[in-house]
């Protein structure tokens, strides 16, 4: 039987096994996972932060996954090794997360497999201020926004009224910082670059959502590198300025985890290289979410990871040989209360850009902008901060590849407006008064003319309002409006 | 309604204009009125004695039969009866397949019971919300509206519907992901905390597989599939927690993934905590004239009256009982299953016109013609008539007695008011005639003797009708089941427990699928078939009545302009749409508030108009419906 081992047990990890046992009830499966707990969605994290999910609303799993998938499961064991020409590796004990594994060996585990799967995802990336760690941990009052340890830390330090830094204003730093305004905390954004969420949002868009987060309570210092944390007290910026601070929560990207990769002498970039059917250099081993580097995606976001597990299931399990993973499209969805954002593929062309069809429509008051670049009728891609409805539709002709509707302006305001209710007067003669009995004003004003004038009349005469009873309003109208024109008597 | 000096009079409830012409067809030039062999006239005798020996010449499963949720209940029971006990056949199904067996499956795998709505329709009116999924009401039956008219209304469908318009909240999910925004929905209420967490406690088993799953359709995911923006999901939940009703309709149900989909709007209103109580609930809106009755008394594959299983021993041993029989074949075929069976020589149909309301039309007709004997129960020259060895003339509804059971489980006496035109009978007695040249007994004719045999053959059983009588009917409204003469009946079911042995009802875990046939580039389209306000199901009978036909008079088909521009056409011209399975053609109406990628036909139409020559026969794996809602289409000038 073939055995596959997967290491790493997050969201990549725990699908590809879901995937793998849909296809195939036989197939051998080990999943190791460095963190004590069942799979959960990491996507929910800013919600836990929010306080509006539980810790464990969030798993994906039960207890009893493992046991009743018939799936090898090992909790708080991180892989050590890979020998490649002997095809095993070997587990090793950790004392829970985030623990250093020096001179802390437990018992080894040994597995075999015919196929192994890297899906150990992602760190953290820490930036280089003095004192924000303290031998390569952490420092007291300093907490990571990755894992759900890492959000118990940060709900049992949050107080109201508490002042609170969050160091990065990328897409998951902006959602903590919200969660965290959610609760009370005084939140104070530091952010390197001179606008918000740069690789999704051009400058005008970072600066509504700025405007938009800073009603929320929310303050920024952009441009700013944290230089200095003061334990107890807060921290030092590159300007010498100085930031209270009670939580520091650390928001500023991640790295591929790739140290196996590497130890076992694999080709490896920013992440795990791998190809379209996700092998890795050696035919045997593959990588599939945040720890591999495929050109099609971009690394941090789930639905890659998902699609990616999709196929490597397919092929494992020979459910589907022919899978290939040709790329994600990403769509950049800020989950965030009162604030609605979306931005999907190309957004930095200029409007005067002579090739692209480029539309802009900003209300900073009222935290509105609109970025549409349109190529070959198609979207390419947009900013929509402020207009769900918009957002929504241009998502669907993005991912559909639908073209655009003509009328660019509807579209990128959203729903249209209904229109205003139209007096009888203006009514054509041949529009539908009562739809359950195809009754036009035509007739109704035929059937007044003919004496039918008060409502229990008319009805009898033209069946109108007999059905769902909806026109009664309208019908009434139109008596009172024919009333009224009648000529008055000299 | 009534009918007075052979004019229709609505009844307190209000009629549309189908009802208010119903009488049109009761003495319509195209009525049948004698019977007619390879199209000829001929006496009822003769066709019942051609028919009788060319059955006794097949094998019992090589007869099948195909039975209609417009039938009265006597005439669904004696149908499934003669099936059984004269045919002795396994192969019978009917039309209501098409219609409410997804909603029929999910409401037993969650309630342990299905009645359409488990309260009185009244009760409607005192709702604060009412959410729509996959029902245009306003169209498909207007009178309804009526009970709606305190509520904010939350309409699901990818059309602007005249009930869309009507809604304070129209969600408009791209076809096919439904089953999506009811997850999206689901979590939403979650993180919005609407949740009934008491109710979920006490009343329910299985949230938390359920939970596991709506747990990975964050708002934001479900709106990327669905096109409804997370913003308007927490509107909707916000909307729905309190005294509201989650109704699903044909739009949620005729999909491949069908049964799941309801299950997941029954899992909202589960979490939500709005079933089993007064004031809130789930309910499925009925389709056809008797759809609830219909699906209740035997004519469907696997089912025996009394809305028993055909596979349970002791539902056998009861029905056998009833019926003086010692053996009863076991489950049959599905409806789509049925019709295109090539090893069936010999098909009878009753109240139904598949050759236009079948899924991949084409594929049913080429059947038909293959058949040894198609034998067509109807009272106007339907499509599936017209291509019948046999056709008897029948009974409609004013000229007969009977009862229906309405979509709040409410037993409803027709009386007959007209006699029929000379050379039609009941349905009733062409199935004793038949069974009596088959040398089997016990069928009566009058339909209160049906009735009776109904009410023992029903009792104990789920849908229990032993307390129903005639009489009782003429002062009484009685809600099933009614287990004895003197029952009040069952106008709110679950108050108290829901019909699983727990007393609990059943989140069910399922997840989002999509459309069988995704849009490909040959293929870049979705079509999506339902109803107009003036035809009703295949259109045999309402294309008959002049005032109807002048209406909507042609097939056509909904495109918004820049998708009809696109493909050269302009409105009023006439498409040809086009899917795997075949072409129709159509002519093209602008509708700007369609979506780009999707175009709407209805099904009322015959021959090259037939909208579902394009439909996708794909079937849900527990209720075997077929994909009405969703299939890959592409435009072409005609």
């Amino acid at each position: 039987m073939r055995r596959i081992v997967i290491v790493g047990y997050g969201m990549a990890g725990a699908r590809l096994a879901d995937e793998i046992r849909r296809r195939d009830q036989d197939i051998s499966i080990t999943v190791v996972g460095a963190e004590p707990h069942a799979a959960y969605n990491r996507v929910l994290l800013s919600t836990v932060v929010a306080g509006t999910m539980t810790p464990e609303s969030t798993r994906l799993h039960d207890e009893g996954w493992a046991e009743e998938h018939n799936i090898t499961l090992l909790l708080n064991h991180k892989v050590t090794e890979i020998n490649r020409s002997t095809r095993t590796v070997v587990a090793e004990e950790t004392r829970g997360p985030r623990v250093s594994l020096e001179g802390t060996r437990g018992p080894r585990v040994p597995f075999s497999y015919d196929a192994l799967v890297l899906a150990t995802g992602s760190t953290p990336w820490v930036p280089p201020a003095e004192g924000l760690t303290e031998d390569g941990v952490l420092a007291p009052g300093v907490v990571a926004f990755r894992t759900l340890d890492d959000c118990a830390r940060i709900e049992a330090k949050a107080r109201k009224g508490m002042p609170v830094v969050v160091l990065g204003g990328g897409l998951l730093g902006i959602e903590a910082a919200r969660g965290l305004a959610g609760r009370g905390c005084l939140v104070t954004v530091v952010h390197p670059v001179g606008h918000l969420m740069e690789r999704q949002l051009d400058p005008g868009a970072g600066s509504v959502l700025a405007r938009t987060l800073g009603r929320l309570g929310i303050e920024f210092r952009l441009n700013s590198l944290a230089a200095k944390y003061l334990p107890g007290d807060g921290l030092v910026l590159d300007d010498g300025s100085h930031l209270p601070a009670e939580l520091v929560v650390v928001s500023a990207g991640v790295r591929a985890e790739t140290s196996l990769a590497v130890e076992a002498g694999l080709v490896v970039d920013r992440g795990i290289v791998v190809d379209d059917v996700l092998r890795t250099s050696d035919q045997r081993i593959h990588a599939i979410g945040d720890c591999a580097q495929h050109p099609g995606t971009v690394s941090g976001l789930v639905q890659p990871a998902w699609d990616q597990a999709a196929v490597l299931a397919d092929r494992l399990t020979g459910a589907n040989p022919a899978a290939r993973y040709l790329g994600t499209s990403v769509v950049t969805r800020l989950k965030a209360r009162d604030v609605d954002l979306a931005a999907l593929g190309d957004v930095h062309t200029d409007v005067d850009c002579p090739d692209s069809e480029v539309l802009c429509f900003q209300e900073p008051s009222r935290g509105r902008y609109a970025k549409l670049v349109l190529r070959d009728d198609r979207v390419a891609g947009a900013i929509v901060l402020g207009a769900p409805d918009a957002a929504a539709t241009i998502t669907q002709l993005y991912d559909r590849g639908v073209p655009a509707p003509t009328d660019r302006l509807a579209l990128l305001l959203g729903r249209a407006l209904p229109a205003e209710a139209a007096s009888p007067a203006d009514l054509p003669s041949s529009a539908v008064i009562c739809r359950c009995n195809t009754v036009s004003k035509g007739q109704i004003v035929a059937a007044w003319r003919a004496g039918a004038e008060s409502l229990p009349q008319l009805v009898e005469a033209t069946r109108a309002t007999t059905g769902c009873g909806g026109c009664k309003d309208a019908v009434c109208g139109l008596a009172d409006w024919l009333g009224a024109s009648q000529p008055q008597p000299a | 309604m009534s009918v007075i000096d052979g004019q229709v009079r609505p009844g307190p409830g209000g009629l549309c204009q189908k009802g208010w012409t119903a009488g049109e067809l009761l003495r319509h030039p195209g009525r049948l009125t004698t019977p007619l062999l390879r199209g000829e006239p001929v006496s009822w005798d003769e066709a019942l004695d051609f028919v009788a020996s060319r059955i006794r010449s097949y094998e019992p499963d090589e007869v099948a039969v195909f039975g209609g949720g417009g039938l009265t209940n006597e005439k669904a029971y004696a149908l499934g009866k003669f099936a059984r006990v004269a045919l002795k056949t396994s192969q019978i199904d009917y039309n209501g397949r098409f219609c409410m067996s997804s909603a029929a499956a999910a409401g037993n795998k969650a309630f342990g019971l299905d009645r359409g709505l488990p309260f009185p329709l009244s009760d409607l009116r005192s709702a604060d919300t009412v959410l729509l999924a996959g029902s245009n009401p306003a169209e498909t039956m207007p009178p309804f509206l009526r009970h709606l008219e305190g509520a904010r209304l939350i309409v699901i469908d990818p059309r602007r519907t005249p009930t869309a318009e009507r809604a304070t909240l129209h969600l408009q999910p791209a076809p096919g992901t439904d089953l999506a925004l009811a997850l999206g929905l689901l979590h939403t209420a979650f993180i919005e905390g609407v949740l009934d967490k008491e109710y979920i406690a006490t009343r329910t088993s299985g949230f938390v597989d359920a939970w596991r799953i709506a747990a990975q359709w964050w708002p934001e995911r479900a709106e990327r599939v669905t096109g409804v923006s997370a913003a308007d999901q927490r509107a909707a939940v916000h909307m729905l927690a309190g005294r509201s009703y989650v109704l699903t309709g044909r739009g949620s149900e005729q999909h491949a993934s069908g049964t799941d989909t309801v299950s997941a709007w029954i899992n909202l209103a589960l979490a939500l905590g709005l079933p089993g109580r007064t004031g809130s609930g789930y309910g499925c809106l009925t389709g056809q004239g008797n759809g609830q009755g219909g699906r209740e008394h035997g004519q469907k594959a696997d089912q025996l009256p009394g809305y028993r299983k055909i596979d349970d021993p002791a539902a056998r041993r009861h029905v056998m009982d009833v019926w003086g029989v010692t053996e009863l074949p076991g489950p049959g075929r599905s409806a789509y299953e049925l019709l295109t069976a090539d090893d069936i020589k010999a098909m009878l149909v009753f109240g139904s016109n598949p050759v236009v309301s079948a899924p991949r039309a084409s594929g049913v007709t080429d059947r038909f013609r293959a058949l040894d004997l198609l034998v067509v129960a109807d009272f106007v020259m339907s499509e599936t008539a017209a291509m019948a060895d046999v056709v008897f003339p029948v009974t409609q509804w004013a000229e007969e007695d009977g009862t229906m059971t309405n979509l709040e489980g409410r037993v409803i006496r027709r009386r007959k008011a007209l006699d029929p035109p000379p050379g039609v009978r009941s349905d009733l007695e062409l199935l004793h005639g038949l069974a009596s040249r088959l040398g089997v007994g016990g069928f009566p004719v009058a339909p209160q003797e049906v009735f009776e045999e109904l009410r023992r053959a029903s009792a104990g059983g789920p849908s229990d009708y032993s307390g129903i009588t005639y009489e009782r009917l003429e002062n009484e409204e009685l809600h099933w089941p009614v287990p004895s003469v003197d029952h009040p009946g069952t106008p709110r079911l679950f108050l108290d427990r829901f019909a699983h042995p727990d007393g609990l009802a059943r989140f069910v875990p399922v997840d989002h699928r999509g459309p069988a046939e995704p849009p490909d580039e040959e293929f870049p389209l979705q079509a999506t078939t339902g109803r107009v306000l003036q035809h009703y199901q295949s259109g045999a009978q309402t294309r008959r009545i002049g005032e109807l036909l002048k209406a909507v008079p042609e097939m056509y088909v909904e495109v918004h302009p820049d998708t009809a521009a696109r493909a050269g056409l302009a409105a009023g011209g006439l498409a040809h749409v086009v899917s795997r399975r075949g072409r129709v053609t159509a002519t093209v109406r602008c509708v700007p508030s369609m979506r780009a990628d999707a175009v709407f036909l209805p099904f009322h139409f015959p021959g090259d108009g037939r909208a579902n020559l394009l439909t996708n026969p794909a079937l849900d794996p527990t209720s075997r419906m077929p994909e009405f809602k969703v299939c890959a289409v592409r435009l072409e000038r005609a």
